[in-house]
């Protein structure tokens, strides 16, 4: 059971940390200073979130390993998050799209977990759910202000889909962990969830002008490790200083 | 009234220490020094969000980066308040953006200087955002009311800048040969510039003497730099750095320290443009701008269409 729940974190905490990263890289760059500072924000939420789940990931492991041990020295082969968050940040079509299902998904998912039987688990859940609200509400609009804004702006938007659509399969994949923990009562089955990320995301393609994309072959493989190519480089980037300076307190 | 009473009003206003406010008459040059400083100050904010931006993917631990992130997100904050502070003088964020980019309007030089290694965030909070607070203390008394009441707030959140800034130094000070050799490196390349920070000497300062006169700025350039160097040098000592100046020595008799000469050349060379990030730090924002043409377009337009749905 331990090795199932510390599994998972991994996964929610990879994924958290990941699209945070990603999000991070839009900090001075934005098109706006109001979305400069919004993104900014969401993207310490998700780190904020990654490092509570780590912590927590360690203690259950019981090794003695460290939030920063768990995020700074693993490889890629060892990182469990979703395909959909390692993605490029592309233009701003593009984060917002993948910010949009990353947010439908979690609101269902988060608001599933906060009643799992690991209590400290549920608080994380508890606190983030808060925290997704309102990263919903801003990818949200801007989804619409975005696919029913201007004919470029609508178009970027359907490119992004056409192009990432594919990988938001593996937010929905699951092991064997899921089922053990399942049974337990700590985490909740992925595939009611899906239902109702497919029922609300198919409703905003439309409100937002948007066709979805048909026969789109779904990318998987995260839970075995097998990434797309640009993992490996936010890694080396986000563990460079930390790995070069082994042991030392920051 | 005539202008000639306007300005004996606005005149005593200022002799008294009340608050200007946006709807009382001022005289032009007192609106424009602002709009210069304010929209400057701005600008500062924004583009100081680049070089520390540098590091938020490297930084060394997940805390670390949580606090720069913040840290980073309340500069963008203060961009905005400061914008909507200059808008009051009647002047649009449009305007001021457009004189940023096409280099009318400047923004606080430091920025031009790069940030090398994990340290330099160190440095910045530490020496930057300290030597910033001391001109930002001062201006929570400005004569501008909606200035006075942006650097209020501002000044809260600075001073957890400075502090978490100086913790990061003093924990690279207290770590290994590297770390330690890193902070000393960062505080060898910050520390002149963040003297030059406070401006001209007040000899050389074309608008420091009316600006103290209009109660805008209520300290020199010189005092409060100085007051800068008596407040730092001992948190150097005290976590076992060294200031980059031979000629650093205390008074006794002044209470405070004589110290060195600044090279005021490289001080105007980078203020004309020849820093070694000017190019860079102008190219990063109007790229953000032109890439972001489209996304507030897009916005406008839908905004648009939904007032018209409304109306209709």
């Amino acid at each position: 059971m331990e090795k199932a729940l510390f599994n998972y974190l991994l996964r929610l905490a990879d994924s958290s940390l990941i699209i945070g990263h990603r999000l991070s890289e839009w900090c001075g760059h934005g098109p706006v200073l109001e979305e400069d500072i919004a993104l900014t924000n969401i993207a310490l939420d998700f780190v904020g979130r990654a490092n509570a789940l780590y912590e927590y990931a360690g203690k259950v492991e019981g090794k003695g390993r460290t939030e920063d041990d768990l995020a700074y020295l693993r490889n890629e082969r060892d990182f469990f998050n979703n395909l959909l968050a390692e993605q490029p940040n592309g233009d701003y079509a593009q984060t917002i799209l993948r910010q949009y299902l990353t947010d439908a998904f979690e609101i269902h998912f988060y608001e599933a977990l906060s009643t799992s039987k690991d209590e400290t688990l549920a608080g994380i859940a508890a606190k983030s759910l808060k925290e997704i609200q309102y990263h919903l509400r801003h990818s949200s609009s801007w989804m619409l202000r975005l696919g029913d804004g201007t004919e470029e702006s609508n178009r970027r938007l359907q490119n992004a889909l056409n192009e990432i659509y594919r990988f938001t399969g593996s937010l929905f994949e699951t092991d064997e962990n899921d089922s053990v923990l399942i049974a337990a009562g700590i985490v909740p089955d992925l595939s009611a969830i899906q239902q109702q990320w497919q029922k609300d995301v198919d409703a905003m393609l439309e409100k937002a002008m948007l066709k979805k994309p048909e026969n789109v072959w779904m990318q998987k493989g995260n839970l075995q490790g097998k990434h797309t190519e640009h993992l490996g480089y936010i890694l080396a980037e986000m563990q460079s200083l930390h790995r070069a300076l082994p042991g030392v307190k920051w | 009234m005539d202008l000639l009473k306007l300005q004996e009003s606005f005149d005593a206003k200022i002799e008294k220490g009340d608050c200007i406010e946006p709807k009382d008459w001022m005289p032009d040059d007192y609106r424009k020094t602002l709009i210069r400083q304010i929209s400057q100050h701005a600008h500062s904010e924004i583009v100081g969000m680049l070089p520390e931006g540098n590091w938020i993917t490297r930084a060394p631990s997940l805390r670390r980066k949580m606090v720069l992130l913040a840290k980073v997100q309340d500069e963008g904050g203060h961009g905005l308040y400061l914008y909507s502070a200059a808008e009051t003088m009647g002047i649009s964020r449009d305007e001021m953006i457009e004189q940023l980019h096409s280099g009318k309007a400047k923004y606080s030089s430091i920025f031009n200087y790069p940030t090398l290694t994990w340290a330099d965030i160190g440095a910045i909070g530490w020496l930057v955002d300290g030597a910033a607070i001391m001109n930002q203390v001062m201006l929570q008394r400005t004569s501008y009311g909606p200035y006075a009441r942006a650097m209020v707030r501002i000044c809260k959140e600075e001073s957890f800048h400075q502090r978490q800034g100086y913790e990061i130094m003093s924990v690279l000070a207290a770590g290994t040969h590297e770390q330690k050799a890193m902070a000393q490196d960062a505080l060898n390349r910050w520390w002149w510039p963040s003297l030059m920070m406070f401006g001209p000497p007040d000899a050389d300062s074309p608008h420091t003497a009316q600006s103290v006169r209009w109660k805008i700025k209520r300290e020199t350039n010189d005092e409060l730099r100085n007051k800068f160097v008596d407040r730092t040098v001992p948190q150097a000592e005290f976590i076992g750095l060294k200031v980059p100046d031979k000629d650093l020595k205390w008074n006794e008799a002044k209470q405070g320290y004589d110290w060195g000469k600044i090279n005021w050349d490289e001080f105007y060379n980078v203020i004309k443009g020849n820093g070694p990030c000017n190019k860079e730090r102008l190219e990063a924002r109007r790229k953000a701008h032109e890439n972001g043409a489209w996304v507030r377009e897009a916005a406008a337009a839908y905004a648009a269409k939904q007032q018209q749905k409304a109306a209709a």
